[in-house]
């Protein structure tokens, strides 16, 4: 049986309840793993830090945008702190997607938000089946500073069981956002 | 709205993790405003990143971190979440995101020759993005590209030696291809286009024209 992830407990007690403690467990989750990213990419420790302060107060400001059913915390933490790193290096806002208007709150989706979590479940596996180079070339294509013809050759990589699950998700994100719509 | 020409996936990875031109964002985010095949592409590429963030290295963060964070939480000084949708609101056939660079307002044209017109939204070096104006039936001169050239329908259709383009659809075009994209007869064509290096008109007169145009 899958139970909701801590990460997700966390984030919803600090969307619902404005739960500081709960906020608290997160930035010590996710603080050492945006600093991790952000230094890869190329920037300083101290810009880093700067940057992970911004981000995490992002993430306590838009707590109410967070939707366990579209993303996994992970995932919705990653989209605010690349939109933040772009913001800065350009000192200009980034052209970002509209929003989708949803409407149905999201507990009533108790079974997509474990549904999503094995999806993540199973790429992490995937992920961790790759061979080191495999996995490091990804790593650098999503966390690190590839370019964008870099990030085609890293994506373009017969990776059979990543490239399922990828897929897998996908298929999954454009049946909910169907519902969404309709 | 029936797209047919979509973003490539490794373009949807790369704005996922922040390494594209912000004139290729531009069209990205006006592509995934509209298309749902899109949108779930790139959020399955955040995922993917999320994932990886989950399980990457860690950069241990200094002592007063966490205290520094908490103070901040009271002083609420960052933007609501209500004001970003609203500056990102879409306007007519103008998504969110081009409607934004537009602030809101509708674009004020000018004259780019041969019944063509333009208005730049972002410049920057070699890289732009433009909203271009093509009256129905006109054809925009024949060119070459010297890198990568995205061009979306915004309204009405066009087509080239490659195919047939309408609302939502982006055609890539990259250094191997020379067009020449006509406006569908009937209402004008409006087209949001993005490039990261000039283009190479084959013909005199636009060549010409060239640094008036600033493409
Ligand atoms: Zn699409
Ligand atoms: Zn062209």
């Amino acid at each position: 049986k899958i139970e909701r992830s801590e990460q997700t407990e966390w984030m919803l007690a600090v969307r619902d309840d404005r739960d500081r403690a709960a906020f608290a467990r997160l930035f010590g989750f996710f603080g050492p793993r945006i600093k991790g990213m952000l230094m890869r990419s190329g920037m300083s420790g101290a810009a880093a830090e700067d940057v992970v302060q911004d981000v995490m107060l992002a993430v306590w400001n838009k707590s109410a945008q967070f939707d366990p059913a579209r993303a996994p915390v992970s995932a919705w933490i990653y989209r605010i702190a690349r939109n933040r790193q772009v913001d800065l290096a350009r000192k200009a806002a980034r052209p970002l997607p509209e929003e989708i208007e949803t409407e149905t709150p999201p507990e009533a989706d108790a079974g997509q938000i474990l549904g999503l979590q094995q999806e993540g479940a199973r790429l992490r596996d995937a992920l961790a089946r790759l061979g080191p180079e495999q996995r490091e070339m990804i790593a650098r294509a999503y966390l690190g500073d590839l370019t964008h013809s870099e990030i085609q050759a890293a994506t373009g990589l017969p990776m059979g069981t990543i490239k399922s699950r990828i897929r897998l998700g996908l298929e999954r994100l454009r049946h909910e956002l169907k519902d969404l719509r309709s | 709205m029936t797209v047919t020409h979509h973003i490539h996936d490794s373009m949807l990875a790369a704005y996922a993790a922040g390494r594209l031109p912000q004139a290729f964002e531009m069209v990205v985010a006006a592509h995934v405003s509209l298309c749902d095949h899109c949108r779930a592409a790139l959020e399955t590429h955040q995922f993917v990143g999320g994932t990886l963030l989950e399980t990457g290295q860690t950069e241990d963060l200094s002592a007063g971190a966490l205290d520094t964070l908490m103070a901040r939480l009271d002083d609420n000084l960052s933007e609501a979440p209500n004001e970003v949708a609203q500056v990102n609101r879409r306007m007519g056939i103008y998504p969110g995101p081009v409607a934004r660079a537009l602030g809101q307002r509708p674009p004020r044209w000018r004259a780019a020759g041969g019944g063509v017109r333009q208005t730049i939204l972002f410049e920057n070096g070699k890289s732009s993005a433009r909203l271009l104006y093509i009256p129905g039936g006109m054809a925009v001169p024949d060119h070459g590209h010297n890198g990568t050239e995205l061009t979306m329908v915004l309204q009405g259709a066009f087509h080239d030696e490659t195919g047939h383009f309408g609302p939502g659809d982006v055609e890539i075009a990259d250094e191997s291809l020379e067009h020449t994209p006509i406006a569908d007869p009937g209402p004008a064509c409006i087209c949001l286009a993005a490039t990261d290096a000039r283009l190479r008109f084959t013909s005199l007169l636009p060549r010409l024209a060239q640094p008036f145009l600033r493409i």
